[in-house]
């Protein structure tokens, strides 16, 4: 990892995987931002920057897959890797999620250490 | 492969930390799965509320697959599944099919209560509903057997890695990226450089398909890799690297005994044009979907409960000043009486504003009662609509805790007892669906909750015929309706066998009511026969400030609660009867009632003559409506006072059921009338032995 510290834009509803990421991401040096939902998600965006993004699917206001649509529709962030996050019970999202514009996808659940290989692999 | 990676492990602080967020979490999810599903059995059919009530189940199994919670992980599974099927159209969310849900909510919340306090849970418990969600999953199976081309690809799950190969091998790896990769976000170098993680690594570029500059397109894909990897790890540890660009790129993995075939000619990249995503719809935003934690922020319990406590001593101490200030300066200037004021008005506005933070709506505990609802409807087989009303009604925390024991027995007894069966129901000519509303608002300083049934109603001339039976009124009194719908919450009315043909009313009612009126609470019935029940319960908003009278014995303070207090009265002489040695009765308009010399009770001083007291009588009321007198030196007045809890701080004391902080600094111990009288009555009846 280079010197400064890789932002990390976090987008779910749950607290829970919210609470898990951030603590997550940080232990491994990461500077995270949150984002409860892909309506925040998008404005934390366009605040902060990110060099990648980890996105829930299931979220209320803007879901996953509306909001990967909407960051790979501008201009300034369509190379920004972005990770979804989604279950082994459903391939389908998966694909989805790429058709949408995905960079890569971390299932649930995951261990801090499968988090940040996912990481590497984009960025 | 593990060795290459770093293995990151939470720390038990940090993951202890995200369990608590996690049950609290759940207890919101399932809150909001109960409302969504309630809407919906209502008729509501904004397709919001099925996927808001799928999210927070996926929410739930999300985080139980962080802590392993495979009991729950499977059971929200289930549940989620039932709901994509609604959520997809392919089941209709009928009466019937949300009853499946709320009744899964239920177990959900079971499971999660079980997995928060560490019990395992039995597959019984959840087999039966578990069975009737995947029935309606199944709807999904079976359309899928008639697609014989839906593609699956399959995943490889968790297995346990082989042992690597002994020594490290040499494979080759041929890379081409299509434009779809970099379309998606991919990096071709990030990929490089985790592969060369795994080992040793030489990077050959292949550049010579990037055209002349007139015919370049920044978008397109012109270069190809070829890495050459010294490594210990396996061929699937390499194939991860790439999980991610898979359909995205031409990959050929080959170990390098065998010579890697050519890769095939590169086929005409898709254009950037084709791989950039489509112009998106941007989707409708309204105002109502901006994020709701703008308004809220969230506080940990104990630092609100910090606060209640600091403002508590606020009140005292301000109290204290103005006492002081008063004694003290022997003309009060305006100014400083001005401003004495403007500091207690200050001082109570901040309390109602600390209290109302600590306010909670009473809806969570409503919920509950919709719940005990559908299972006592299950047991009695009775049809029952449940209304609620008022759910927003906020009071303060300690009095939400306390609330749910009346609840239950009032709900429960109004489904159990106050309904009539569905066939009976049908023959009187009423809607076969029992209506049980269960509905909450504030009057006056007090939270006012109201269960009414409309079902059979209590049958007085019974009740009557008990309470004479059971020797609690007498043959020949004179009872109004009121007096005797209210003989139900009398002590010893009920006795397990007698009431359930009447309408079950009595069923520990005398232990409702005594557990209401310890929090200053009233209950009280109301009745139609043939048209149903109505119970009210009414508690004062908050248990953290108690209206009392301060008294003093023996140069003690002490607090009477004012819900127990009659009247006080100037005791004659003449008005006082001895009885035996240490028993005395008070005349009080031409009924006796016992006299309590409150000094001795509470072993502050020998005994009083009691023949010719200085002082003043409280009469006061204990739980079950006993009247006694209390002896008392001097009423000092009318005070509102914040409890302190003597168990808390000391230890439980008889008489005592709290304390509190004076004006002037002093302890004032809180009665327990109750106890009290009780503790007198024993102490009568040990003399009267002795004697």
């Amino acid at each position: 990892m280079s010197a400064a510290p890789k932002t990390i834009l976090t987008v779910d509803d749950s607290r829970t995987m919210r609470d898990m990421l951030r603590l997550a991401l940080a232990e491994a040096g990461y500077r995270v931002v949150q984002a409860i939902d892909g309506i925040d998600g998008l404005e934390r965006l366009d605040a902060e920057g990110a060099d990648v993004i980890i996105t829930d699917i299931n979220m209320p206001n803007l879901d996953g897959l509306g909001f990967i649509e909407r960051v790979r529709g501008d201009l300034r962030h369509r190379a920004t890797p972005i990770l979804v996050l989604t279950t082994e019970s459903e391939p389908e999202v998966k694909d989805r999620a790429r058709k949408a514009g995905a960079t890569g996808w971390i299932v649930k659940p995951f261990n801090p250490g499968k988090l940040v290989d996912a990481i590497r692999r984009v960025a | 492969m593990a060795e290459h990676r770093p293995v990151g492990v939470l720390s038990p602080e940090s993951l202890a930390a995200i369990r608590v967020v996690f049950f609290q979490e759940c207890e919101e999810h399932i809150a909001d799965i109960e409302s969504g599903l309630t809407a919906l059995e209502c008729g509501d059919c904004d397709p919001e509320l099925v996927n808001a009530v799928f999210r927070a189940v996926h929410s739930i199994k999300g985080g139980a697959g962080i802590f392993e919670l495979e009991a729950l992980v499977q059971f929200a599974h289930r549940f989620e599944s039932a709901l994509a099927e609604v959520r997809a159209d392919r089941v209709e969310a009928t009466p019937d099919v949300v009853r499946v849900f709320l009744r899964a909510a239920d177990t959900l919340a079971d499971l999660v209560q079980a997995a928060r306090d560490g019990q395992a849970v039995s597959l019984d418990r959840t087999g039966a509903i578990s069975e009737e969600l995947e029935r309606l999953a199944a709807s999904q199976a079976a359309a899928f057997e008639t697609f014989d081309d839906l593609d699956f690809e399959p995943r490889p799950i968790a297995f346990t890695p082989l042992p690597p190969a002994a020594g490290p091998q040499t494979w080759r790896v041929r890379f081409r990226p299509h434009a779809s990769l970099y379309a998606k976000g991919n990096e071709p170098l990030v990929l490089i450089r985790e592969l060369g993680r795994l080992g040793e690594a030489v990077v050959e570029l292949d550049a010579e398909q990037v055209p002349m500059l007139d015919a370049f397109d920044a978008e397109d894909s012109y270069l190809s890799w070829t890495i050459t990897l010294t490594t210990t790890a396996d061929e699937a540890a390499i194939l991860e690297v790439f999980e991610f660009v898979e359909g995205d790129c031409e990959l050929v993995v080959s170990r390098e005994a065998a010579a890697a075939p050519p890769l095939p000619a590169p086929a005409p990249a898709p254009s950037a044009r084709d791989a950039a995503p489509e112009p998106v719809e941007p989707r409708s935003v309204g105002p109502a979907a901006a994020p709701k934690d703008l308004t809220a922020i969230r506080v940990d319990l104990p630092r609100v409960e910090r606060l209640v406590d600091l403002v508590g001593e606020l009140v005292v101490h301000q109290a204290i000043l103005a006492e002081r200030i008063s004694a003290e300066t022997s003309r009060r200037s305006d100014t400083v009486a001005q401003a004495l004021d403007d500091l207690s008005q200050l001082t109570r506005d901040i309390q109602e504003g600390v209290m109302a933070i600590r306010a909670q709506p009473v809806k969570a505990v409503f919920q509950r009662m919709a719940r005990l609802v559908r299972e006592a409807e299950a047991a009695s087989g009775k049809r029952v609509r449940l209304v609620v009303e008022g759910e927003a009604t906020e009071v303060d925390r300690t009095v939400i805790e306390r609330l749910t024991e009346p609840l239950t027995h009032m709900v429960r007894n109004a489904v159990a007892h106050g309904l009539e069966s569905p066939e009976r129901r049908s023959a009187l000519g009423k809607p076969v669906e029992g209506l049980v509303r269960i509905s909450a608002a504030q009057r006056g300083g007090r939270i006012v909750i109201e269960v009414a049934d409309d079902g059979q109603g209590l049958d007085r001339e019974r009740v009557r015929a008990l309470a004479v039976a059971r020797g609690l009124v007498a043959e020949d009194a004179t009872l109004v309706d009121e007096d005797i719908d209210n003989l139900i919450f009398a002590p010893g009315f009920s006795t397990a066998d007698s009431i359930s043909d009447l309408s079950g009313r009595g069923v520990g009612l005398d232990v409702v009511r005594r557990g209401v009126q310890a929090l200053g609470g009233r209950i009280s019935v109301s009745s139609l026969r043939g048209a149903g029940s109505t119970f009210t319960l009414s508690l004062p908003l908050t248990l953290a400030v108690l209206d009392g009278m301060l008294v003093s014995v023996g140069g003690h303070g002490l607090i009477a609660p004012l819900a127990s207090l009659i009247e006080t009265v100037q005791p004659r002489p003449a008005d006082i009867r001895r009885l035996g040695a240490s028993t005395s009765l008070l005349s009080i308009r031409g009924s006796h009632v016992p006299l309590i010399d409150l000094g001795r009770a509470l072993g502050y001083a020998g005994a009083r003559e009691t023949a010719a007291p200085h002082g003043v009588a409280l009469l006061v009321e204990d739980d079950a409506g006993e009247q006694a007198a209390l002896l008392v030196d001097e009423v000092l007045g009318q005070r509102q006072v914040v409890i302190k809890s003597l168990e808390a701080n000391y230890r439980p004391v008889e008489g005592v059921a709290a304390a509190t902080i004076l004006g002037d600094g002093r302890v004032a111990l809180i009665l327990d009338i109750t106890a009290v009288i009780a503790a007198e009555r024993r102490r009568a009846d040990h003399a009267n032995v002795a004697a």
